[in-house]
């Protein structure tokens, strides 16, 4: 009964016109209120969010010239979008694009436009509230004033795709905010809230929904201080200002991003360097340099496919969206409070769940609870929110929210009897819409459905570990699971921001399928006299952010051997041997990161490396690289998953597979299919037969 | 006057004690770890309540009003009313009393009454001197005036006052609630020895209940943030034997006192929930019923001599109802003090003490120490001041249903010189 009133309070101030359609434009809005203001309203024609796409610069041309001639007392630059201002630019413009010069010509157009945004005689004054990131910035930066509504995210996340701010971003922002800073937000990509935003200089001014009306109004009467710069930031403006300064902290700075960005893979962030090096003292010079400098990323690899992962991501999230044919999961009772379960239970209280976690041993549960403590203060920094997510995660030692639950999760060890014994227990409490899901890696569903009344009611959902991290889930379904427990699953999945990877039930089904000959081969080479360093690195050099051996670590050497001992059972190819050594570890309960030693000894969450050891030999990557690739072949060819996009997206967000190489589909295409299968022909002659192709290298034609 | 009150459901925190440093939970929430698991077990959501009322006497400044803190934080919705009693040691069992009448008189038919606790988080105060240096200092508008105001710092000043040791005082009378223990114990004439003979089976009859389970559905683990679970009272201690007591110095009144930490309640953290439903909302949701209330009373005397305040607030309610003390088959008398709970016992047995004070036309008569605090009390499980009227309520009716019997009165003294009693029969 509240809500209606709270609904009205949040109503967004958008001018005279709210909401009215009509106008010669699809994607914006122009109306004039009593006080002579000019408000600007973005909606663009058939999306939720706003971006930038070249009809809608075109259109905001149109726009700009009729201001001119009204000459109103000043303009207001707002979104009708709930979600926010404006999400960047249209990404899917940019790909494909291999000519640099047709690129720079249709930048140079797009940056007419805002520097006419610029240059209007009215004060113009940016209204941002939800996100504006990239190109949505740069059009606000191109604004006299920026206001900040609420909890406004702000940021450049081009460094992700591989491009860095090509809208007159780099100086508009370098223009305001003081140089070391800016750089470090453009570099990281990572968005500034309202509040740092202000500190920042980002924006003038930040309040709420309710006052948005006569902060407007100041900012126009010229009323809204822009932030000063305080001494030390002032004299730091001054010494950057010469250029030998400049590549000292430049040189810095590149230094900083090799750690995480290797240059030969990520040129994005050397280029922004160059930019700020070169022209830091000439602001309009750095502004003409920037649409060169950005063509010349967009067409290279790395940008490609660092788009074409970009568009996986919204791709696979398009699957959680249900469109109301799911009832959507408002409690949640998962089963089994061990690592997996307790984290899947700890995950989805943080993201408004109100889940029961059941375990016959309250130690489990309280270590579970002890893992959300100190997650949540991380996740966010709000007292208010960890304490009601910790409420929302509800220890339920004798399994009662079962019979409350919309969606059941089972996350108790890999043993067939035990959960089936769980589900005949469970199954009769269930409400009749409830949908049963396993985190089983191992297990084949259809072993799992027997024994069900319902067995259409059972999908996986195959969560990764950490599941705050990952953002993968492989959702297991196949001819027995009922297309509506499918659903209620992937817009479960949505609500708790996981994307959601369809994949058929088979042994591993894709990612541990991917991954284990890849481990096991690590581990063959540490046996064959190789460093775990060596091993890894020939791995991180191709672009992997985990080398194997950490991440045998990194999953649990138990968890690895399970998966490996159930995949050489079920799989009808050759697959190594775990080696007795690594067995010997998990006996003696050195398991990896989770117990401070496995391969590795790991510290403070890192594994504990030697700084000198040898080079990897050039064919040592062959043998990591290339049978990862064959088992997703496989896994295609088999329909385990539906499409090559699945493939590659599961296996950048689920394995962490190099993502600027776009997946490993995408990598066999553009290294050369053909060329790739001899290698692994030449490799099966002189090391055995686990590197025989499979027949699924056809599917890349 | 009035419909039948049902109680049909109730939980409650392990009793933690309190060793110094803050404990894990504030009074919202153990308010919260017990009312999870009972509102999980019920078989209506929610949000089907009428209203939330809780005792709490030390609430602290983030959650004024606890009851509507707990209640929204239970998921109970907006739109559940919800209002925080305080009583002193009664609060827990004015929470019930206030959801008895207004449920009896229509006024609602399902109610959530509880007790919380925290004495561990009671704060430290500041002195007045203190409190006055500090606001001159915030209002000190320049640097210069900032040194004025610091060149008066005096040290001795900021040395806090233990809000608890304020709190068990009494302020009319001047004396903390030990020293009124000492009074009634020789009103009496209970010696040390019987005390600690009181005590020491007090704590064996808690280690048996809790190794025999007798708290199975009542006690509701707590999980904390660090990872403990806590799944017991921990203030019980089992190889007590009144010898070991008898070595102990007196807490209140040295040398000579008879009131020890080993004689006396413990400082305790804890919460408790009772539900508390009209014959209406039995029907409507399918409720079990496991007591009835039959009715309570409230009684004042003295401050000086409240441990004697059961006596009056029990025996006028069991003389309303045309009762006498051997028609109680169960017995919970608060265990502040085990010199003060033998003081009522020996005050019923006085026949000039029931004439006189008591209006009775001789002596009251014995309890049978087999029908009283059966599974032990407040000296082996603690006496966290806002719950502890709850929580006797609340295991008065399980034992009542565990042991076969009817009849049951609890009661308990409360520090100001007050007892609530309560009535009730097992369904």
């Amino acid at each position: 009964m509240s809500g209606e009133i709270i609904e009205a309070l949040e109503r967004m101030e958008l001018g005279p016109d709210a909401g009215a359609a009509g106008g010669p434009w699809r994607h914006w809005r122009l109306s004039r209120d009593e006080e002579g203001l000019a408000w600007l309203v973005a909606d663009c024609a058939d999306a939720v969010v706003n971006t930038l796409s070249g009809a809608v610069l075109e259109e905001l041309d149109q726009a700009l010239a009729r201001i001119e001639q009204d000459a109103p007392k000043g303009v207001v630059l707002r979104s009708a979008k709930p979600a926010g201002f404006f999400a960047g630019a249209d990404v899917s413009e940019f790909v494909g694009r291999r000519d640099a010069g047709e690129v720079e010509a249709r930048l140079r157009r797009a940056h007419a436009v805002v520097d006419r945004l610029e240059r209007l005689a009215a004060p113009t004054v940016a209204v941002i509230h939800g996100h504006a990131l990239g190109g949505g910035l740069e059009l606000a930066l191109a604004c006299r004033y920026r206001i900040a509504v609420g909890d406004a995210e702000l940021g450049f996340p081009e460094i992700r795709l591989g491009l860095h701010p090509g809208l007159g971003g780099v100086a508009r922002t370098l223009a305001r905010v003081e140089p070391l800073q800016a750089m470090e937000l453009m570099l990281k990509g990572k968005s500034a809230r309202a509040r740092k935003a202000k500190a920042l200089g980002l924006v003038d001014a930040v309040t709420e929904e309710r006052h948005v009306r006569a902060a407007v109004s100041a900012a126009v009467a010229g009323g809204l201080r822009a932030s000063k710069a305080d001494l030390k930031t002032r004299i730091q403006e001054r010494v950057l200002s010469a250029a030998p300064a400049r590549r000292l902290a430049a040189d810095r700075m590149r230094a900083a991003a090799d750690k995480q960005a290797p240059h030969e893979h990520y040129p994005a962030p050397y280029a922004l360097i160059d930019l700020w090096e070169k022209h830091g003292d000439d602001l309009a010079a750095l502004r003409r340099a920037e649409p060169a400098s950005f063509a010349r990323l967009l067409v290279t690899d790395t940008a490609q496919n660092l788009i074409g992962v970009f568009l996986l991501h919204e791709k696979l999230k398009r699957l959680t969206r249900t469109e109301g044919a799911a009832r959507p999961v408002r409690r949640l009772h998962v089963v089994g409070a061990g690592t997996m379960g307790g984290d899947i239970a700890a995950w989805a209280a943080w993201r408004g769940l109100r889940t029961t976690l059941a375990d016959p041993e309250p130690r489990a549960i309280a270590a579970a609870v002890k893992r959300a403590a100190e997650l949540y203060p991380k996740l966010g920094r709000d007292m208010a929110k960890t304490r009601d997510a910790l409420d929302r995660l509800i220890p339920d030692l004798k399994g009662l929210g079962a019979g409350q639950a919309d969606l059941v999760i089972e996350a108790v060890p890999e043993k067939l009897d035990l959960k089936r014994r769980i589900y005949a227990e469970i199954e009769p409490r269930l409400r009749p819409h409830a949908v049963l899901a396993t985190n089983t890696s191992s297990i084949p569903l259809e072993d799992l459905r027997a024994g069900l009344q319902r067995p259409d009611r059972l999908v996986g959902v195959h969560f990764f570990n950490p599941v705050s991290r990952m953002e993968l889930v492989e959702l297991v379904g196949d001819g027995g699971a009922d297309g509506e427990a499918l659903a209620v699953a992937r817009g479960f999945l949505g609500v708790i921001g996981r994307l959601p990877a369809p994949v058929t039930s088979a042994p591993g089904f894709l990612v541990n399928r991917a991954l284990t000959p890849y481990m096991l081969e690590a581990l063959l080479l540490m046996q064959e006299g190789h460093a775990k360093e060596t091993i890894d690195a020939a791995a991180e050099r191709f672009g992997m952010p985990m080398g194997p051996v950490a991440l045998a670590d990194q999953v649990g050497l138990d968890v690895c051997i399970a998966v490996a001992d159930s995949l050489r059972e079920r799989l009808d190819r050759p697959l190594l041997e775990v080696p007795e050594s690594a067995r010997a570890r998990v006996r003696a309960g050195a398991l990896g990161r989770k117990s401070g030693r496995g391969l590795y000894v790991w510290k403070d969450g890192e594994p504990v490396k030697a700084k000198d050891f040898p080079a990897p030999p050039p064919e040592m990557v062959d043998r990591l690289i290339l049978p990862m690739i064959d088992a997703c072949l496989e896994c295609l060819r088999k329909g385990v998953a539906p499409d090559e996009d699945v493939v590659d997206a599961a296996m950048v967000f689920g394995a962490g597979f190099a993502p600027f190489r776009g997946g490993p589909l995408r990598y066999a295409r553009a290294a050369g299919p053909e060329q790739l299968r001899a290698r692994l022909e030449a490799l099966a002659e002189r090391e055995g037969e686990r590197f025989r192709p499979d027949p699924g290298w056809a599917c890349l034609g | 006057m009035s419909r039948p009150v049902y109680i049909v459901d109730g939980a409650r925190t392990p009793f933690i004690k309190a060793r110094g440093a803050p404990g894990p939970f504030t009074p919202v929430d153990l308010a919260v770890q017990c009312g999870r698991p009972l509102l999980l077990r019920q078989g209506f959501p929610a949000d089907a309540f009428d209203l939330v009322i809780l005792g709490c006497v030390n609430v602290i400044a983030e959650e004024t009003n606890p009851a509507r803190v707990a209640a929204l934080r239970l998921g109970m919705g907006e739109a559940m009313v919800a209002f925080t009693v305080q009583i002193n040691c009664g609060s827990g069992m004015q929470a019930i009393d206030t959801a008895f009448h207004y449920i009896a008189q229509g006024r609602a038919e399902l109610i959530l009454a509880g007790g919380a606790e925290a004495l561990s988080h009671a704060p430290l105060v500041l002195s007045d001197d203190a409190a006055r240096w500090l606001a001159r200092m915030g209002q000190a508008r320049s640097p210069v005036e900032r040194l004025k105001v610091a060149a008066d710092f005096r040290p001795a000043n900021f040395k806090p006052v233990i809000g608890l040791e304020r709190g068990l005082t009494d302020p009319i009378v001047d004396l903390n609630m030990g020293q009124t223990a000492e009074l009634v114990a020789h009103q009496f004439g209970v010696t040390r020895h019987a005390a600690d003979v009181y005590a020491a089976e007090s704590q064996r009859r808690l280690a048996r209940a809790q190794a025999e389970g007798h708290f199975e559905g009542e006690l509701e683990p707590a999980f904390t943030r660090a990872g403990a679970v806590l799944d017991h009272d921990d203030g019980v201690r089992p190889d007590t034997t009144p010898d070991r007591l008898a070595k102990l110095p007196a807490a209140f009144e040295r040398p000579w006192g008879k009131v020890t930490a080993g004689n006396s309640s413990q400082i305790t953290d804890g919460a408790s929930w009772v539900i508390l439903a009209s014959e209406a909302a039995v029907q409507e949701h399918g409720l079990t019923p496991r007591a009835v209330i039959v009715d309570s009373a409230w009684a004042a005397l003295d401050p000086r001599i409240m441990g004697l305040a059961p006596t009056l607030a029990a025996s006028a309610l069991l003389k309303r109802r045309g009762l006498g003390l051997g028609d109680v088959e169960l017995w919970e008398i608060n265990e502040a003090f085990a010199a003060q709970v033998l003081a009522c016992l020996a005050a019923w047995r006085d026949a000039d003490y029931c004439r006189r004070v008591l209006d009775l036309d001789g002596a009251a008569g014995e309890i049978d120490p087999e029908r009283l605090n059966v599974d032990g009390g407040a000296i082996g499980l603690g006496h966290p001041v806002g719950a502890s009227g709850n929580r006797i309520v609340l295991h008065l009716v399980n034992a009542l249903r565990r042991l076969g019997l009817k009849r049951g009165l609890a009661t308990e003294c409360i520090g100001g010189g007050q007892a609530g009693a309560m009535l009730l029969e097992a369904v």
